[in-house]
């Protein structure tokens, strides 16, 4: 009996301190790795991510390149052999291109767009957020109250509106989903910066004399990242599909440099005579991406939230 | 660097710290003074609400609106604080002098390993590069007793135990040999023994360095093995000043007497605790007099106008009209 007792002791104790010998990341995997619909989305994610970063080496034809992308092929099925000796293995679009070479390019645009606007929004917004928590006062009252009012917006109004004004292309999407969705990234920031703001180390910095900026972007910052991640990935995501939205309604990219949203919109006008493949594959694709960002997002928020401690 | 033979470090005189509330004003430091010298250990004994938290935060500028230092001066090393400005505080502040706060779990950092924020401390008040601080901070470690400080300094604070995190708090505070240091109520959240090892690594850090220490309490057990100097307050101002010995052995005030009754060891097994009668009084409408009267049994009419600080006996200061001559047998 005793020596049972000891050895769950034992056991209990062993477990106390591989958790104490843990860094903070091999924890933080190790929480991450318990979902299995999460790691599967963590591996899908991973996969599309390299698909669209390699995609010159893998896809068959550069859709880009008019002397390889021939009129006569268009709106061929899934398994159709190419002139060139490859195999159309998910069809070809209304101008002949080869969808699965298109899609990998999209990708690889729609990712970029969406993880680079994502990005820029989270650094300006987490700024900002970070600023109004601080200051305080009127400060924190004009920003937040800016917050809200593009909050009650819809996204897609505004960017709408921002595309109507500036035109198409690459660089413009990614102003008007920065626009849209840095509010996001400070709002979330703000909040958790308050909560830190009162923390007693914050004030143990200050009797330290430390400056200001260091407390604000040493101390409080990482201890707000958590949420940030969460939100982050999530307005990814939201990012994504914001651009693809865009595009399908003719105002996102141009024609030259087909994203996903630009695919399913170019093959919509076939899916009712029987050539569903020119919208479905790319709407696969974007749907994959999109939900595996989310899986891996809830979990990401799972894992970082305190509160959910199992 | 020698204790110079020279005024006290710190001096506090006629401190008052007011908050400005919308129900009125609270007058949580009122009228205070004392003086502490290098080398010297300073206890502020009170309740909750009385105040002593307030004094040490004062003096090193940290009130917060709606509060206010109203009126006194604050002189450390023959420089006013009051009214200085928050460029020369910041200076001040972790370098000259530094803080313990009460709960280790809160004060440090909890993303930013021990290493990082021993640095930064040295980093933020000396020009010196990271191999010189990272050593300074490997031995502030081992001074406050913590067992092989370099594998110590690479953990994050969630991997060490309580009294493990406050050493290197005390560690912290220590490490740019600061004139003065205000530990505020800094054994609280640890168990009796490790609360008793820290004091005497404080006590003992203290008189080498010839370090000023305000050590704020509200446990009178924690200060009489470790300070030279009592001030026990309340309701914002100090009722009773003296040496520590005098002030735990013959207690003059009958506030200190009550806490002094109110220590488990002076009583008899299976007798009740004594307790002090009543309540603290809100700090928002003291009644005028003494702010004790409402729970004092030698109340009488004399106690509604307000006591001054008599000094009955050599060495002592009591706001009181009825100084007790009561010997305390323990």
């Amino acid at each position: 009996m005793t020596t049972v007792e000891q050895t769950e002791l034992d056991l209990v104790e062993d477990e106390h301190e591989r958790i104490l010998a843990q860094t903070p990341f091999q924890r933080f995997k190790a929480d991450f790795l318990e979902s299995k619909i999460a790691t599967v989305a963590l591996v899908t994610l991973v996969a599309i991510v390299l698909v669209a970063i390699f995609a010159p080496l893998i896809a068959p034809q550069n859709p880009y390149d008019l002397a390889q992308v021939s009129v006569l092929d268009a709106r061929l099925p899934p398994g159709t052999k190419s002139e060139f000796g490859y195999t159309f293995l998910l069809g070809t679009d209304g101008a002949g291109r080869d969808l699965f070479s298109a899609i990998l390019y999209g990708l690889r645009i729609s990712l970029s767009v969406g993880v680079m606007s994502g990005f820029i929004a989270l650094v300006i917004g987490s700024a900002i957020g970070l600023i109004a928590a601080y200051a305080g006062g009127r400060v924190d009252s004009v920003i937040m109250r800016v917050v809200d009012i593009q909050l009650s917006f819809p996204a897609i109004l505004i960017a709408l509106m921002l595309l109507a004004v500036f035109g198409k292309g690459v660089d413009k999407i990614m102003i008007a989903l920065v626009t849209v969705q840095w509010a996001y990234y400070a709002r979330t920031v703000r909040g958790t910066a308050l909560v830190e703001r009162s923390k007693e180390y914050v004030e143990a910095g200050v009797c330290l004399g430390l400056s200001r900026n260091r407390i604000l972007f040493r101390h409080i910052l990482p201890n707000c990242l958590a949420p940030l991640i969460v939100v982050g990935t999530v307005q990814t995501a939201h990012a994504i599909a914001l651009e693809a939205t865009l595009s399908f309604l003719g105002v996102g990219l141009p024609q030259t440099e087909p994203s996903l949203g630009l695919l399913i919109s170019n093959g919509f006008e076939y899916m009712l005579s029987g050539r569903y493949w020119i919208s479905f594959f790319p709407g696969i694709a974007l749907l994959l991406t999109i939900v595996s960002i989310n899986l891996v997002g809830d979990q990401l928020r799972d894992v970082l939230n305190p509160r959910l401690e199992r | 660097m020698t204790t110079k033979k020279k005024g006290p470090t710190l001096s506090v005189h006629d401190l008052r710290t007011h908050f400005h509330t919308k129900a009125g004003v609270v007058k949580a430091v009122d009228d205070v003074s004392f003086d502490v010298k290098g080398g010297q250990v300073m206890g502020l004994v009170g309740e909750s609400g009385s105040g002593k938290s307030v004094t040490g935060f004062s003096i090193v500028g940290l009130i917060d609106p709606p509060g206010r230092v109203v009126s006194g001066s604050i002189k450390f090393k023959g420089e006013e604080l009051v009214g200085a400005s928050e460029e020369r505080l910041q200076k001040l502040r972790g370098n000259r002098i530094a803080m313990i706060f009460q709960d280790p779990m809160m004060t440090l950092n909890p993303v930013l390993r021990i290493d990082t924020q021993m640095t930064e401390a040295i980093k933020a008040h000396r020009d010196v590069d990271a191999q010189t601080a990272w050593e300074e901070a490997r031995d502030a470690l081992g001074q406050v007793g913590i067992p092989s400080p370099e594998e110590r300094l690479k953990t994050y604070p969630h991997q060490l135990s309580g009294g493990m995190r406050q050493r290197v708090a005390i560690a912290i505070a220590f490490l740019n040999k600061p004139d003065l240091i205000i530990a505020d109520e800094p054994t609280t959240a640890l168990d009796v023994t490790i609360q008793s090892q820290i004091i005497h690594e404080a006590q003992t850090l203290c008189r080498k360095t010839g370090t000023a220490l305000i050590w704020i309490t509200h446990d009178l057990a924690v200060v009489a093995g470790l300070a030279d100097h009592i001030c026990v307050m309340y309701a914002g101002r100090i009722v009773e000043e003296g040496k520590a010995d005098d002030i735990i052995d013959r207690p003059l005030h009958p506030y200190t007497i009550g806490l002094i009754g109110s220590v488990p060891s002076h009583n008899k097994r299976g007798q009740r605790l004594n307790q002090i009668p009543g309540m603290t009084p809100s700090l928002l409408n003291l009644p005028p007099g003494c702010a004790f009267r409402n729970r004092c049994k030698f109340d009488d009419g004399e106690c509604l106008d307000e006591p001054g600080p008599t000094r009955p006996v050599r060495g002592r200061s009591v706001r009181c009209f009825h100084p007790q001559r009561m010997e305390v047998t323990s």
